[in-house]
C-alpha cells in the first residue's frame, strides 16, 4: 500500500448545455461512467455534484465541467480511462466539448493516502501545469512523476 | 546508428538473420498465447533441442521471453514441472540506415493535431485510406496482412493482439485509437466485409483498442 495516492482534475468546455439533443450520448454516458469508475480498480474517491453525477459545472460557467477523482495509482487511472468503455468516449469528445487548444484539459498531482482533494486545488494544479508545463507537483500521463517519499521519524 | 542504443537494437535484430531462428520468432509471433519448444520444434520440424537453442537465442536478444505454466492444467504433486513458455517480448526494435524519425514526426503531428481538435479530419482520412484494400472474404489474412496479428474469440468475435501503432497509441489513445478504429472500418469496408463485420472500439490492457464482431 503506497503512502500517496494519485489525484486527478479534467476540465472540459460544453458545446451546448447538456439537456440539448446534441449532448445525450454524453449525458447519457455520465452515469454509466461514473459507475465504472467506482468498480474500476484501484478507485479511491471521485467528487460528486449536487446532481449526483461527478460532473461539476464551474460557479462561473456552466459550460465549464469538472471531474475530480482519487486512484491508488496512475496505472489503476490508466486502465480506467484508457483501458475500458471510457475510451470510446473519449473518442467522441469533439462532438461534445470544445478543443483545449494549448491548454491543458488533465493534470495529475500526488496526494498523501487518506486525503481528499478540493476542485479549487485541482484548478491551481492546472494553472500551474498551463504556466510552467509538467512538474512534480502538476503533471500529465505523458509526463509521469513518481510518488514522493515519505519522510519518516 | 552511432549510438549505443542502436547497436543494441542492431543486435537484437541480426539475431533474426538465421533462417530457421526467424522462423522459429514467427512461430511464437502468430501464437494465441505463449508457446512451448514441442509446438516451435513441430511446426519447424526440427528436433526438440535445436527449437529449444533458438528460442533460447532469440530471448538473450530480446525477441522474445519467457514463462512457466503448467500446460496441462494440473496442479499439485504429479503435475510435472512447468513448462517453459516463450512469447513476443514488449520492446520494440528499429534500426534505420540512414538514420530517420517518422515516430518523432508522428508525435508533434499528434500532438498539434490534438491541440486543434481536428480529430474528425484525422478520422476521414484513415477510413478512406482503409476503403483502399483490395477486395477480400477472408477476414483474417485482411487483418493479419496490416500487422494486426488477428485471432478469433469464438465464431462472432475477433480480437487483435497486436497494435501497429502501439506507442504512439499510448501517448495519445483518443487520437491515436480513434484513427485506427477507422482505419480498420475502412478497411473492412473496402474488402467488401462491412456487411459481415463491424469493428468497434473495445479497449482493454494488451491487445488492440479494437475488436470486430459478426453483424
Amino acid at each position: 500500500m503506497s503512502d500517496f495516492h494519485l489525484a486527478q482534475m479534467n476540465s472540459a468546455r460544453l458545446r451546448a448545455p447538456l439537456e440539448d439533443p446534441s449532448m445525450i450520448d454524453f449525458a447519457e454516458g455520465i452515469s454509466l461512467m461514473n459507475a465504472l469508475a467506482d468498480r474500476s480498480p484501484g478507485f479511491v474517491w471521485r467528487l460528486v455534484g449536487d446532481s449526483g453525477d461527478g460532473t461539476i459545472a464551474a460557479p462561473s460557467d456552466p459550460s465549464h465541467i469538472y471531474t475530480l477523482s482519487v486512484w491508488e495509482s496512475p496505472e489503476h487511472l490508466r486502465a480506467f480511462v484508457y483501458q475500458s468503455e471510457h475510451l470510446e468516449y473519449l473518442r467522441r469528445r469533439r462532438d461534445w466539448f470544445f478543443p483545449h487548444g494549448q491548454q491543458a484539459a488533465l493534470v495529475l498531482w500526488w496526494i498523501p493516502a487518506g486525503t481528499i482533494p478540493t476542485l479549487r486545488q485541482g484548478i491551481s494544479r492546472l494553472g500551474r501545469l498551463n504556466a510552467g508545463g509538467p512538474t512534480a507537483e502538476a503533471f500529465t500521463f505523458r509526463q509521469l512523476f513518481p510518488a514522493p517519499e515519505l519522510t519518516r521519524r | 546508428m552511432t549510438t549505443s542504443e542502436d547497436l543494441h537494437d542492431l543486435d537484437a535484430l541480426a539475431s533474426l538473420t538465421d533462417r530457421v531462428r526467424r522462423q522459429a520468432y514467427r512461430v511464437v509471433a502468430d501464437g494465441a498465447g505463449p508457446v512451448g519448444r514441442d509446438e516451435v520444434a513441430e511446426a519447424l520440424g526440427v528436433g526438440r533441442t535445436l527449437a529449444a537453442f533458438h528460442l533460447d537465442k532469440l530471448v538473450t536478444a530480446g525477441l522474445l521471453e519467457v514463462s512457466y505454466a503448467r500446460r496441462s492444467g494440473r496442479t499439485g504433486p504429479g503435475a510435472g514441472r512447468p513448462a517453459k513458455l516463450y512469447q513476443v517480448a514488449a520492446a520494440e526494435h528499429a534500426v534505420s540506415v540512414p538514420p530517420r524519425s517518422y515516430r518523432a514526426a508522428a508525435e508533434l503531428l499528434a500532438e498539434a493535431l490534438e491541440q486543434a481538435g481536428a480529430e474528425e479530419t484525422l478520422y476521414r482520412v484513415a477510413a478512406r485510406h482503409g476503403r483502399g484494400a483490395p477486395a477480400s472474404s477472408d477476414v483474417t489474412a485482411l487483418l493479419a496482412g496490416q500487422g494486426y496479428a488477428p485471432v478469433a474469440d469464438g465464431p462472432d468475435r475477433i480480437e487483435l493482439r497486436n497494435c501497429p501503432f502501439h506507442l504512439l497509441a499510448e501517448q495519445f489513445p483518443p487520437v491515436i485509437c480513434g484513427m485506427n478504429h477507422a482505419l480498420v472500418s475502412g478497411l473492412l469496408s473496402g474488402a467488401g466485409l462491412d456487411e459481415t463485420w463491424a469493428a468497434r472500439m473495445d479497449a482493454a490492457p494488451g491487445r488492440c483498442c479494437v475488436t470486430l464482431s459478426k453483424k
